[in-house]
């Protein structure tokens, strides 16, 4: 019997003809459909890194204040990509954490270009941090990302990285520090990382996190400073939401790290003058007397000022001021803090109270004299922050004490991961202004000659 | 234009006591091209350095040059060129030591601080041999930031660091970008201003005196003519695993 020729007509449930060309289900050797699709078809030829092999090094000079940009609209962690694309990185170091996973991920997709030379997974933070300054030791410039709790757990080694004098970028997207378990935005790590000896910026936007990056990495590796850079901003509000940025094309990079040039020799392992790991331990306290450790203290904190020739001469300054003479009261901000502060100044307009702005970028080194000339006749400052500690306005009372007469405010403060209600910097604006008791900051985090003076002394008492 | 004639010296030689802060904390800022620092205030002609380092080296007892390892080890050709020139700026110093600093490894069980430097315990150095003047060379910023800094706390010395790349605030005097040709400026300025003071050097040419290991090394001889020691490009060894090229470290063309 022959079969016909005619194939026969398939038909739907419904008595409809099946006209679709789908190619027949196949299946596994147990009868299971197969659902998986193939991979397409590529040109085996093209090189994924043929791009990033054509990027031209161009001086840090041209990169930051030549070189054309072009206006794009793209995330924190987008920006930080890019910067890190443009910076000529050699290693980077992942791991997860929210909400960093997104920034390492994405240089994840970097190394996959070939614009960063190594990169791979940690075991977890103090791995991460571990790892970063070995390979800064042997003279490779390195980028990581992480956020609170893996902030912390990686701070042991993140302390030692000034003392070994390594240069290196970490970008720390700030998050609340557990317990309880939450992973909203609260700059409550920046206060732990200050004392470490490292350099420690705040960008207030995506388009700080993308300069600041690039110029952090020069700063870090001059032979006088040879300091390891931190590049905080605030968690979600910046990595998350977007911002336009202004960035060069992608096919020019910094210069590479000249390691030779740096303040200590590169490790090796077997060669001295750098052979540190397999001689006397410098760290064991047996060898060393106390004096070298005092010393050596000293220098980090020495190279700390160093620095602060380079973050003017690349950054604009430690800080940026806005309308701050002749003021009625000037906001002092860093991070979001500074962006909810242009509104509230925008809202004081309306009512008629000139507000400066002073935005700190630079925590480490603090910008003590800049800060000291322009409060001068200060004679109400409000500092809001987006912590529970205060440890900017710390910073600033210390800084301007014996300098300027003005009342600070020590807040507002939100904590906790919430966004912060322009209309409580403007409450105690007005309130510091006309001495209404204020609803949001305690008269104990009054402080400046104005105020009580007991209250004052039992906020010091608390911090 | 203001000089350092005119302004009070701030880091001057010690001991200047206990742990003091450091030039950094003090406000003294590191000079740019062409400048030193003079006693921590800024002089914009490192030429008048050059000048108050040979008149401190050349009428200082116990006068020493410390050469680190940026010229001890033939890291490239650049770094022996840079070696023959220090040993040219000692050929100009009557009774001159040279006491190198090797490496920055803590010595244990315990240093021999007449024969060698450490900076992890330079003032043991210093005050084993008496030194009130001396000259860093060829040490890696940090480690000699570390060094002059226990030394200014710790000693009566007048510490001088010519550096190659941006000079050291801790340093009483310190010129910057040091290379061969700038060294080799440093010596002529040395014979200069030792022909001017009338200092003379031994006949013979031997004017470096060694140290008690150095001399028992040496068959018991106490000098030697430092241009003698002259090292040969040949013992260059394999620096470029530390990425050191010689035009990377050549400054001046």
């Amino acid at each position: 019997m022959s079969k016909s020729l005619e194939a026969e007509v398939k038909t739907n449930p419904q008595g409809d003809p099946i006209t679709s060309m789908e190619p027949e289900q196949k299946t596994n050797p147990q009868g299971d459909p197969i659902t998986s699709v193939a991979a397409p078809k590529t040109d085996l030829k093209k090189d994924p890194h043929a791009e990033a092999k054509k990027q031209r090094i161009v001086t840090p000079e041209y990169m930051f204040f030549e070189a054309p940009r072009t206006k794009e609209f793209i995330t924190g962690s987008e920006s930080a990509k890019e910067a890190v694309r443009r910076s000529n990185v050699d290693l980077s170091i992942a791991y997860p954490i929210t909400p960093q996973s997104e920034t390492m991920q994405l240089i994840g997709v970097l190394y996959g270009e070939g614009y960063v030379k190594e990169y791979y997974r940690g075991e977890e933070e103090y791995g991460v941090m571990s790892a970063i300054a070995g390979a800064s030791r042997a003279g490779v410039r390195c980028f990581t990302a992480t956020a609170g709790p893996g902030t912390l757990r990686g701070l042991e080694p993140i302390a030692s990285w000034p003392g070994h004098r390594l240069p290196a970028l970490a970008m720390f997207t700030c998050r609340v520090v557990n317990a309880p378990l939450a992973i909203q935005p609260d700059n409550i790590e920046i206060s732990y990382l200050l004392n470490c000896g490292m350099i420690v910026f705040h960008a207030e936007n995506q388009q700080d996190l993308f300069d600041f990056i690039m110029k952090g990495f020069i700063i870090s590796e001059q032979n006088d400073v040879t300091l390891p850079v931190g590049v905080a901003c605030d968690g979600f509000f910046v990595t998350h939401a977007r911002g336009y940025v202004h960035m060069q094309e992608k096919g020019i990079k910094l210069p590479p790290r000249e390691a030779w040039r740096g303040a200590v020799p590169v490790l090796d392992a077997e060669n001295p003058p750098a052979r540190l790991s397999r001689d006397a331990p410098v760290q064991k306290s047996n060898f060393m007397a106390y004096n070298i450790h005092a010393v050596w203290q000293q220098e980090v904190w020495a190279a700390v000022e160093r620095s602060r020739k380079y973050i003017n001469q690349y950054m604009g300054g430690l800080l940026t001021a806005e309308n701050v003479e002749g003021a009625d009261a000037i906001l002092v901000a860093s991070g979001s803090a500074a962006a909810q502060s242009r509104e509230a100044i925008r809202l004081c307009k309306d009512k008629g109270i000139q507000v400066g702005l002073i935005k700190i970028r630079s925590l480490r080194p603090f910008p003590i004299p800049e800060l000291r000339q322009l409060c001068a006749k200060a004679k109400l400052i409000v500092v809001p922050e987006f912590n529970y500690v205060a440890w900017l306005a710390k910073d600033v009372a210390a800084a301007i004490y014996g300098y300027s007469k003005a009342k600070i405010v020590a807040g507002p403060h939100v904590y906790g991961g919430m966004s912060m209600p322009v209309e409580m910097i403007v409450d105690e604006v007005t309130g510091g202004l006309t001495g209404k008791k204020s609803g949001n900051v305690p008269m104990s985090a009054m402080m400046g000659t104005d105020v009580d003076q007991a209250a004052v002394a039992h906020f010091m008492q608390n911090i | 234009m203001e000089t350092t004639q005119h302004k009070e010296r701030i880091i001057v030689p010690g001991p200047a006591g206990f742990l003091p802060p450091s030039a950094a904390q003090l406000g003294v800022m590191l000079p740019d091209p062409g400048q030193g620092l003079m006693y921590g205030i800024l002089e914009p002609n490192e030429e008048e350095v050059i000048e108050e380092m040979a008149r401190k080296m050349l009428t200082s007892p116990n006068a020493t040059i410390f050469p680190g390892p940026l010229v001890l080890w033939a890291w490239n050709d650049h770094a022996v060129e840079k070696a023959k020139a220090v040993l040219e700026i000692a050929a100009q110093i009557p009774d001159v030591l040279i006491i190198p600093m090797p490496d920055y490894r803590p010595k244990y069980p315990r240093v021999d601080p007449e024969e060698v430097i450490n900076p992890n315990h330079p003032n043991l150095t210093i005050w084993g041999n008496k030194i009130e003047a001396c000259i860093f060379v060829g040490v890696h910023c940090h480690y000699a930031n570390l060094t002059l800094k226990m030394i200014r706390a710790g000693t009566n010395c007048c510490t001088m660091a010519i550096c190659a790349e941006q000079g050291h605030e801790d340093a009483m005097l310190t010129i910057r970008d040091s290379d061969k040709a700038k060294l080799e400026r440093v010596a002529k300025v040395f014979k200069r201003v030792r022909e001017q003071l009338g200092i003379k050097l031994p006949g013979n040419g031997e004017n470096v005196r060694f140290t008690g290991l150095q001399s028992k090394v040496h068959g018991g001889k106490t000098h030697a003519n430092p241009l003698a020691f002259m090292p040969s490009a040949g013992a260059v060894s394999s620096a470029a695993a530390f990425g050191h090229k010689p035009e990377q470290m050549k400054r001046e063309a």
